[in-house]
């Protein structure tokens, strides 16, 4: 009994969709953060389970390169966040607003 | 075997994916994802990607989930509150990802590309060496790259976090609530000095209204 | 065998030497006492320098290559996921001078910012590498890797001015949707992936060509395509994904205002065309629709939101996304199944002369930052003839240019966009660009208006210091000159043309 490829890929994009949902929905930034992360891991879903139908490396190999721009980011971002919490005292993303948008 | 397992974990990776956006409070959107990112990685190994699922486990729930988890307590982030915005957002955001997910569903479920077998449970197709051997080969130069890309990030994370000890005159003219200014002086300082400062900054306000 | 050849090392180098001069920056800015910070600029000056001059080596080769006999091909490196064609050449040159110009524009404006950080060098330097990356890379892994390395060191410089809120709140949504948007980018990439089992790029290219097959449901590729391009028009700020542009350009320093609007746009154009032109070459006739569209709205929604700014640094950033609709007519000019080699052209000449007339403009926004003044307020142009006579006829120039007045360099930008929609039959669009166009110039006039028209609101003197005039004349004299003399940019940009190997470029040439 096998899985089709095709059950990952539809598990890839509710999960895909899940984080961009999140990410509009929430306000808390780091919230909005972490959608992204669950936006990269789909795409890692995605990623691996073409590696394995197509029997090529190279698919598992993009993986680690986004876990590696995940982390990137993840590290500046949430510099970025403490900079922006230590001028505001705010993490509600409602209220980050000196430029109008 | 396979199937059930799939089943299995693919639902506890999607409730964790519900719960993280249906829980109000940080930690326990983070909690959520790590329970995505652990079943994640069983379908890894499903999928007979070994070495990714351990890297999953210790650089992405392990490292990574660490960093936010460790931020959110320290910046002590409250349960979210509702806004305006985010029930707007609410309102355009279900449809449209019901929108979305239907056509990338509709799409992918239909993707039956002429492919090869698939594996057996245990059967693995990514050994460490063949991965190390490829990173080292075919893709050395985004690897090379990488290594600049992690060196920033170190970077500027010391950059912009650092701690300033003394915040520069405010310059901005156009600042309309001077309170936010008074307030954000206060507020660069440590925390619990950063609380006393905020009160003898709010009690400073209070005495110019009085003046005024 | 593949591995590590002198052939790589010579295509590398200039990627290497930008990185090891930033990392002496870093290095020598331990060294530094506050005053001498501007070292830091000429060690970063001198890394632009060398890696120019292992360009020129890498152009030299296709010189030999042509003395040889031999038809243009590109070389390639790394097990192929590097390509460095004449293509790429131009962007690597193009990189390096916008960085160099920026960097010349920089120093006095972060002392009067307070932050002058050897940091600041450093970070430009590795974005230029992740640039070129992008503009040389044929595996999607490299390309994707080299856009997240230009990325996340802009949003850094971003919030370089960490005291400021502005810069930090500019940072933070610069960083959530760009982030957003490379996670949209990487999940298109994944499907690209899944269609052709590669993430070369030539190999995408031959199976989306299989899968455009008539008889084929097109499904699972339009995603795809969908989903890649959302991505891309992030990162080039088009209209549906503009809202982080205003926002990043007004809180960043001014400085790397104009490099994001130059460089980063300009990388962000050679990622968008390698991806369009080489892998999803076959799939044309899907994407032209999706560019149309996005380009009419992009035209709009710039050119109308920029008539209402009060504030000269957003003002710009509206007319940058004008000037990303105009860009995208040279890609939709053409026929369903190839691009007009006219409008193709048209873009390179485009991103060249932009790239001097707009960090031109940011160089005069930049050095009305004084102390106690932030300058970027469109008052804060006020009677700016007055003060600095010099400094606002260049602006003048730029302006006049940005408008597309003929005998400036942005004439010829939009010459060969609309020549070559014209030559392929797209008379509304093209009638609709030149309306923009004419509504662009109120409000670049608007801004020549404060400048010569009003008086001062304030006393304090603008003094230019010497790398900022270096910077402007530079800039100015680029604008003035490829508009009176264009044939040695077009020469330039004829020759970096000649890419090949892709049978959809390989066309290009006839």
């Amino acid at each position: 009994m096998t899985v089709p490829l095709s059950y990952y890929l539809v598990l890839s994009a509710i999960l895909f969709s899940l984080g961009v949902l999140a990410f509009v929905v929430k306000r808390n930034i780091i919230t909005v953060f972490m959608s992204i992360e669950l936006m990269l891991n789909a795409v890692n879903l995605s990623f691996v389970s073409f590696a394995a139908h197509w029997h090529r490396l190279s698919g598992q190999i993009f993986v680690f390169f986004v876990m590696v721009v995940a982390a990137a980011e993840a590290a500046v971002g949430l510099a970025i966040i403490i900079a922006v919490f230590r001028t505001r005292e705010t993490l509600n993303i409602d209220r980050v607003n000196l430029l109008k948008l | 075997m396979h199937l059930g397992l799939f089943i299995a974990f693919a639902v506890i990776c999607v409730a964790g994916a519900i719960s993280l956006v249906a829980q109000r409070h940080p930690i326990n959107s983070a909690l959520s994802l790590i329970v995505v990112m652990g079943s994640l990685a069983v379908l890894y190994l499903l999928l007979g990607a070994e070495f990714v699922a351990a890297i999953q486990l210790i650089v992405y729930a392990g490292a990574i989930m660490v960093l936010f988890v460790f931020v959110i307590m320290l910046l002590n982030a409250g349960a979210e509150e509702r806004t305006r915005g985010s029930r707007v957002a609410m309102a355009l955001g279900v449809p449209g990802l019901i929108v979305v997910a239907g056509v990338l569903m509709y799409t992918l479920a239909g993707h039956t590309a002429a492919g090869q077998d698939q594996l057996a449970i245990g059967a693995t197709y990514g050994p460490p060496v063949a991965i190390g051997r490829s990173l080292f080969r075919e893709f050395l130069l985004p690897f090379e790259v990488t290594s600049i890309l992690i060196l920033i990030a170190i970077m500027g994370a010391v950059l912009l976090a650092r701690y300033h000890a003394a915040p520069a005159p405010e310059t901005r003219a156009i600042d309309p609530d001077e309170a936010g200014d008074l307030l954000q002086l206060a507020g660069t300082h440590g925390s619990a000095a950063g609380a006393r400062e905020r009160r003898r900054a709010e009690h400073r306000m209070r005495e110019r209204e009085v003046t005024r | 065998m593949p591995g590590f050849h002198r052939g790589d090392y010579l295509l590398a180098l200039p990627m290497m030497l930008l990185t090891l001069f930033a990392l002496g920056v870093l290095l020598i800015d331990l060294l530094l006492d506050r005053s001498s910070k501007v070292i830091n600029a000429w060690a970063a000056f001198a890394g632009l320098a060398f890696s120019a001059a292992a360009v020129h080596n890498i152009q030299r080769a296709f010189a030999d290559q042509a003395a040889r006999g031999e038809p243009s091909s590109p070389f390639f490196a790394f097990s192929g996921t590097l390509m460095v064609d004449r293509f790429a050449v131009f962007f690597f040159y193009l990189f390096l001078a916008a960085a160099a110009i920026t960097i010349l524009m920089s120093v006095r404006y972060l002392e009067v910012e307070d932050e002058h950080h050897g940091e600041y060098y450093a970070l430009i330097l590795f974005s230029v590498v992740g640039m070129m990356c992008m503009a040389a890379g044929n595996d999607l892994i490299l390309l994707f890797i080299g856009l997240e390395l230009m990325a996340v060191s802009t949003y850094i410089l971003v919030g370089f001015l960490r005291r400021d809120r502005r810069s930090n709140e500019a940072a933070l949504k610069y960083l959530l949707l760009g982030a957003f948007s490379s996670g949209i980018f990487a999940y298109g990439l994944s499907l690209l992936y899944g269609l052709a089992g590669s993430t070369n790029l030539q190999q995408i290219s031959m199976a989306l060509g299989n899968a455009m097959a008539p008889g084929k449901a097109r499904v699972v590729p339009a995603v795809a395509l969908v989903t890649t391009a959302a991505g891309l028009f992030f990162k080039i700020a088009a209209v549906p994904f503009h809202q982080w542009a205003p926002d990043a350009y007004e809180g960043a320093p001014t400085s790397i205002t104009g490099f994001m609007s130059v460089a980063g746009k300009a990388s962000a154009w050679a990622l968008l065309l390698r991806i369009f032109l080489f892998a999803l070459g076959p799939m044309r006739p899907l994407y032209v629709p999706i560019l149309v569209f996005v380009a009419i709205a992009t035209m709009t929604g710039g050119n109308l939101a920029a008539l209402t700014q009060s504030n000269v640094k957003r003002l710009f950033a509206y007319s940058s996304i004008a000037h990303v609709g105009y860009i995208m007519l040279g890609l939709i000019a053409g026929t369903a199944f190839l691009p007009n080699p006219d409008g193709i052209r048209g873009i390179l000449v485009y991103l060249l002369v932009y790239t001097f007339m707009n960090l031109g403009v940011f160089g005069v926004i930049a050095s009305l930052r004084r102390r106690d003044i932030i300058g970027d307020e469109l008052d804060d142009l006020n009677g700016l003839f007055f003060k600095a006579p010099t400094e606002a006829v260049l602006m003048l120039t730029f302006l006049l240019s940005l408008a597309g007045i003929p005998p400036l360099a942005g004439f010829y930008g939009k010459y060969f966009i609309f020549l070559a929609l014209i030559e392929s039959g797209h008379y509304a669009l093209a009638t609709l660009a030149v309306i923009y166009v004419a509504v662009s110039a109120y409000y670049y006039l608007r801004v020549a208006n404060a400048m010569f028209m009003r008086t001062a609101g304030d006393r304090v003197p603008v003094t230019i210091s010497p790398g900022m005039w270096a910077g402007l004349a530079i800039t100015g004299a680029a604008t003035v000159v490829i508009g009176i003399y264009p044939e040695p940019f077009l020469r330039m940009v004829n020759w970096s043309m000649h890419v090949a190997q892709n049978p959809t470029v390989a066309q290009l040439l006839r």
